[in-house]
């Protein structure tokens, strides 16, 4: 009796199994948040170390970004990301190589061939569409993306993500009224970190959430916690399903935080307390993931260990690639301007 | 049959319904681009042809529906963004020259965006300060983005074609007095290739580089200029990227004396751009230096008396042409 007890205190618990997701998969989805953290902690020591010009981090938004590339068919549904997106990326297919190459600037950088600043992650062949440093322009881009699906026939989905202060743009409002009207297979993810770099949230907008405004747009709106990468990965996939039945665009809030500077350039102990950031860290998407395989039995202090030297070995190997890759060769620069031009 | 003649209107309307048929990717998108047909009425007919799922009506959102089309674009679609006005270019710049005009490089040749805005140019329709303005020059500032002027119903056909064709972002300006201009179309598929100027009168005298709006300005001076026994040439760059630079140098090498034409803003437009090619490659041939005519440097008045003062016209084109060549 003590046994089977104990067992049902388990599968209550095995929230990623009523999800149906296999341990293997809950396993996974902890590998690609813990390599994404350590990889982005790894690009700010090189850049405080001057070996790299540029980082802008999605730390602390690991679980959010995971959870929603879970969502998805990978290869098969297109994902139009933000800067923030480096543990969506990776969990979509780019390797911690690529966007090492992408922070070096060196030659074979998949994501635009070192032309863009790095953490503008796309690959073609994944339908990871490279993004723009303007923000907000991607989401009526997704909405286009969408449209050209739905006028193609097929069942792909487009998945686009944004910071809330992103939602302040005029193209915010564009992309998800287009999407509203023509009831588009697109899923527009904000990712609400709290700070418009260092304009708090309440500052940005009049209505206490991102996802209220959905209903301006005739769409669904669902307000998730964006550290808990298993309630995302259920909202995300309801989403998803939503879109392919031809039942149109959902606006998905998640609500995170983010703990460091919002990049290399900026100082946060200017405008935020180190309290209300010591706060948020205790809700660490890295630790929560820990805990809860811990307490379903899947990670134990051993098993973690090995994860950790698993993610130290693959950050060294990816940094030790990019430092030793060599540069594009300078008339790089003047390539892929145009393409072919109708000429004589 | 080859003798027909359409208006600009109809050449525009011919070339989006051919490239349709030709080319399911090809779509319409704009603000009353469906029943209404624009309201100078080119694409009248297209959505009984087309249908609403290929001639699209949008809300008012210029920035939204560029970067739909520019979306569209990156997975292989073709899209044909009509931007009613060319004032409304501020509206969706950001899609145009920020996105547009740099997928591809930014994307490392992985992406591209196949996709021509197509918008008007000109003046004097008494339309003021925020409908009536030439604003190609900023565009054909922007590497990444081809631009195309064409100044008769045969040209538009032609470049038409060839810019929903291409693999690059073309913005395609039309002047809107224009639209009613008749001239010959040949019934053929014909495209015309960018960057390729043309000689809309031959002469030996003077070189009057002109574009758009201002070809027939140009043409109704060299007609003039004939009359006092001076012989004009006109040539039409078509597309201001591509520029055709060795056509422009050759002719002005040809009459030694060169004016050149546009109705944007004079100040750092258009015309600064081809008179510095000019100077630079006819140096040695030139007995005058090269001289400029574009829009004042203000904004476009309503007014008709205020607005005919802006732009230049047969007559002030004339009499630039005749000082240069030294008649007095």
């Amino acid at each position: 009796m003590i046994a089977a007890a104990k067992i049902n205190e388990v599968k209550t618990k095995a929230q990623h199994r009523a999800l149906g997701l296999s341990d293997e998969q809950a396993l996974e989805l902890y590998w690609h948040i813990l390599l994404a953290r350590r990889l982005d902690e790894r690009m700010w020591i090189l850049h405080r170390q001057h070996e790299v010009a540029f980082h802008i981090s999605g730390i602390g938004h690991e679980a959010t970004q995971v959870g929603a590339a879970f969502a998805l068919r990978k290869g098969y549904d297109w994902v139009h990301p933000y800067y923030r997106d480096l543990a969506l990326s990776l969990t979509i297919g780019m390797t911690p190589r690529d966007l090492m190459l992408a922070l070096y600037g060196k030659q074979g950088e998949p994501s635009s061939g070192a032309h863009q600043m790095p953490a503008h992650y796309g690959n073609r062949a994944l339908k990871i569409v490279s993004g723009s440093s303007p923000v907000a322009t991607q989401i009526p881009q997704a909405a286009g993306i969408a449209f050209a699906i739905k006028y193609k026939g097929t069942d792909e989905v487009v998945l686009t993500c944004f910071g809330e202060g992103s939602t302040a743009e005029g193209d915010f409002h564009e992309g998800l009224n287009w999407a509203g009207i023509f009831k588009l297979p697109v899923i527009f993810l904000c990712q609400n970190n709290q700070y418009a770099i260092s304009v708090p949230v309440h500052k940005e907008m009049p209505v206490p959430n991102v996802a209220d405004r959905a209903v301006a747009y005739g769409m669904t709106g669902v307000i998730v916690d964006g550290n808990d990468a298993l309630e995302v990965y259920r909202v995300m996939r309801e989403a998803v399903e939503r879109a392919r039945r031809g039942e149109g665009a959902t606006l998905v809030e998640a609500k995170t935080y983010r703990p460091v500077p919002h990049s290399s350039d900026d100082d946060d102990r200017t405008y935020r307390s180190r309290a209300e950031v010591d706060e948020w860290k205790k809700k660490d998407p890295v630790l929560r993931m820990r805990q809860y395989l811990e307490s379903v039995g899947l990670l134990n202090e051993a098993r973690s260990q090995e994860y950790e030297a698993r993610a130290k070995q693959a950050v060294d190997d990816a940094n030790e690639f990019a430092k030793n890759a060599s540069y594009p060769p300078a008339e790089a620069a003047l390539e892929n301007v145009w393409g072919e031009i109708s000429r004589q | 049959m080859n003798d027909r003649e359409l208006t600009f209107a109809e050449a525009i309307r011919e070339a989006l319904a051919e490239e349709m048929r030709r080319d399911p990717r090809v779509f319409i998108i704009g603000e009353d681009v469906a029943e209404a047909g624009t309201p100078f009425k080119v694409l009248a007919g297209l959505v009984e042809e087309f249908g609403k799922d290929r001639v699209i009506d949008t809300p008012i959102s210029e920035q939204g529906f560029a970067g739909l089309g520019v979306g569209a674009a990156m997975t292989g679609m073709r899209p044909v963004v009509d931007l009613m006005f060319g004032d409304f270019l501020t509206l969706a710049l950001d899609q145009i020259v920020n996105q547009a005009a740099k997928v591809r490089y930014m994307s490392g040749g992985k992406l591209k965006a196949p996709i021509v805005f197509r918008t008007t140019l000109g003046a004097t329709r008494r339309s003021a300060a925020q409908h009536s303005q030439s604003l190609h020059a900023w565009v054909s500032h922007i590497p990444g983005l081809e631009v195309a002027l064409p100044s008769t119903p045969y040209d538009a056909k032609g470049l038409l074609k060839t810019a929903i064709r291409d693999e690059n972002p073309v913005v395609f300006f039309e002047d809107k007095m224009m639209y009613k201009l008749k001239g010959p179309v040949p019934t053929d598929d014909y495209t015309i290739p960018f960057g390729v100027a043309d000689v809309k009168r031959a002469g030996t005298d003077i070189t009057i580089v002109a574009t758009s709006s201002m070809v027939q300005v140009a043409l109704g001076a060299a007609k003039r200029l004939d009359e006092i026994g001076v012989s004009a040439e006109v040539i039409d760059p078509r597309t201001t990227f591509p520029l055709d630079k060795p056509a422009l140098i050759e002719s002005a090498k040809k009459t030694s004396r060169a004016l050149v034409v546009d109705e944007g803003y004079e100040r750092y437009g258009v015309t600064a751009e081809i008179a510095s090619v000019i100077a630079d490659g006819a140096f040695y041939y030139l007995d005058a230096p090269v001289k400029r005519m574009g829009a004042l440097d203000v904004p476009v008045p309503f007014s008709p008396v205020l607005e005919d003062l802006t732009v230049p016209t047969e007559q002030s084109v004339f009499e630039m042409a005749k000082m240069l060549c030294g008649k007095t």
